[in-house]
């Protein structure tokens, strides 16, 4: 028993950080320890992740196989943890200056994250659906955060009514899952999904794979997407881009490895659909987009195009494919929705893309940032954001999917556009930009880290390859 | 007799109409989480039937972790609709479309 608890420890630690915060939040001080809460909780989750990823190598398995860590999931919680602190920071100058910052803020984003790490370890159906609602009822509440405003409210009930009607499909077919396959370990569908498989077992592969697929707004279920992009606060519209992300994909890739390992000839098709729907509606449904905030969701339902490609693959090299793809977008992201956190006029939020016209001319580090990263985001070789499509590309290839590899590459040259679009308007628009200059100092560092990591992380990856290469081999074996 | 079938039938025709409930619902956002909560409990009915299938408990704990999620999912959809409610003063379906997606 105490083994077990050993396992999970880090889930509990922040659990019962969250919780403490809430009894100290509303007895003490409010919304004025808001502030303070946000650096504590940013500290608490970079020390998290420092002790997640040196705790060592290895495999433990907590409560009869319900919850698994292993390398994938320590790869997965990290990035999670990072994201979630970095997200954390870069909120709470904007957060404040607009009446915004709650102290249940920081606590609903822990919470949120320990759902997601829940997620990424999951052995277990049931351990699956719990993490993914704990996940997700947080996210609900942090959507509708600007409680006062048409816009966010309207986010949080979109976002709440299709997450309810995605963990409706998923649970539907973990039901049909458990009562074709007599159990809901993992490693008890593995062995029943051997030799002839139930057909009432591929149903619910189905189901799931749709569930899923709502969580990672994959096309054709991203409808929610830009919507509560646009009308959520735009620190958790970062949010929102980053971490779940991570979780989503990280919990595709263990149940497709995990429970249906056996018959990736079953999934594989399945996937490889979703990742060529995505792939064409990002990058064709951004082009007519005006606001910047739905072009990143739209941007983020092409790239998870992509990291499904990878994991399309069905093999070892796809899984860790999909987690350096994960990595890089997650860095990618960051540094984007820092640049568009400070862009401002007169103190209040721009997010129109006009609104960048000759935009290098008043802050030419901070074009030359945004530039770094959009040529990224697109995927132009020789930053970081093309070693990341290389890789799945070069996943899918060798998996004997050259045909989905070729409409990846169509479909990044025309997703192309639109990034260019935005450079083109920052170096060469019309007319001068009205947007303020200066702003605050964090967002600037994470801007200019985020494009230099894109730079500098061609020499090596920064190590990243190492770890997801260990990471998929402790996935798949 | 009635089979482990049956129940599926009755599990698989609620999950439908509440499924066609939130598509085609174009009233109130109320009806769409009573759609939600009939998906929900045909899962339980599905996992309750498997569960006196093969004779195992898993999945009747599988049902009353559902059971509880769907009280605080409904709660948090509740809360989420008083907040909407306040600012835009209605609660139609057609009338959640301030963005266009």
């Amino acid at each position: 028993m105490s083994a077990d608890l050993n396992i999970i420890l880090p889930e509990i630690f922040l659990s019962i950080f969250a919780m403490l915060g809430l009894v100290v939040g509303a007895y003490g001080g409010k919304d004025k320890l808001a502030a303070l809460f946000v650096w504590v909780t940013s500290a608490v989750l970079v020390a998290t992740a420092a002790w997640i990823g040196f705790q060592g190598a290895g495999t433990g398995r907590a409560f009869g196989g319900m919850f698994v860590d292993d390398g994938f999931a320590r790869f997965a919680k990290v990035t999670i943890l990072l994201a979630g602190a970095a997200i954390l920071l870069m909120s709470e100058s904007y957060m404040a200056r607009r009446d915004l910052l709650r102290f249940e803020y920081p606590l609903l984003i822990v919470l949120a994250i320990v759902g997601m790490m829940v997620m990424v370890s999951a052995g277990d159906l049931i351990a699956l659906y719990m993490g993914l609602e704990l996940q997700s009822l947080a996210l609900y509440v942090v959507a509708a955060l600007r409680r006062d405003s048409v816009k966010s409210t309207e986010a949080g009930l979109k976002y709440f009514v299709l997450g309810a009607l995605s963990s409706g499909l998923l649970l539907y077919g973990a039901s049909l899952v458990y009562g074709f396959a007599g159990t809901t370990l993992f490693a008890g569908i593995i062995e029943a999904a051997e030799g002839e498989t139930p057909l009432g077992l591929l149903f619910g592969l189905a189901f799931i794979c749709a569930g899923l697929a709502f969580k990672i707004s994959a096309a054709p279920f991203h409808m929610w997407t830009p919507d509560v992009y646009e009308g959520s606060p735009t620190p958790v519209t970062a949010f929102f881009a980053t971490a779940p992300k991570v979780a989503a994909m990280g919990l595709f890739a263990r149940v497709v490895h995990d429970a249906f390992g056996g018959v990736i000839g079953d999934w594989q098709q399945i996937l490889a659909v979703l990742s060529v729907a995505s792939m064409f509606l990002g990058a064709i449904a951004a082009i007519g987009q005006t606001n910047i905030k739905r072009l990143m969701a739209y941007s983020s339902i092409a790239h998870m195009g992509y990291a499904l490609m990878g994991l399309a693959a069905g093999t070892a090299q796809g899984v860790e494919a999909m987690l350096i793809y994960m990595a890089i977008y997650v860095t990618m992201n960051i540094g984007t929705f820092a640049f568009i956190l400070s862009m401002e006029k007169d103190g209040a939020p721009v997010v129109e893309i006009n609104a960048l016209s000759l935009y290098s001319k008043r802050e030419p580090m901070k074009a030359l940032a945004m530039l770094v990263l959009l040529f990224s985001l697109a995927g132009v070789p020789p930053l970081v954001g093309f070693f990341a499509k290389y890789s799945v590309l070069l996943a899918a290839v060798d998996a004997g999917l050259a045909w989905l590899a070729i409409l990846g590459v169509v479909a990044s040259v025309i997703g192309a556009f639109y990034y260019l679009r935005i450079v083109y308007l920052m170096y060469f628009g019309a007319d001068e930009s009205e947007l303020d200059t200066g702003g605050s100092g964090i967002l600037w560092g994470f801007l200019i880290a985020s494009a230099a990591a894109m730079v500098f992380g061609v020499v090596n990856l920064f190590g990243v390859e190492g770890a997801a290469a260990a990471a998929a081999a402790a996935l798949v074996n | 007799m009635i089979g482990l079938e049956h129940y599926l039938i009755v599990a698989a025709t609620l999950f439908v109409i509440g499924i066609f409930g939130i598509f085609l619902n174009r009233k109130n956002v109320i009806i769409l989480l009573m759609s939600i909560e009939l998906m929900l409990l045909a899962v339980n009915i599905n996992l309750v039937a498997f569960s006196a299938y093969l004779q195992d408990l898993t999945g009747q704990v599988f049902t009353l972790f559902v059971l509880t999620v769907a009280a605080a999912e409904a709660a948090i959809g509740l809360a989420i609709l008083v907040c909407f409610f306040r600012n835009r003063g209605t609660i139609d379906v057609e009338d959640v479309n301030v963005m266009k997606g």
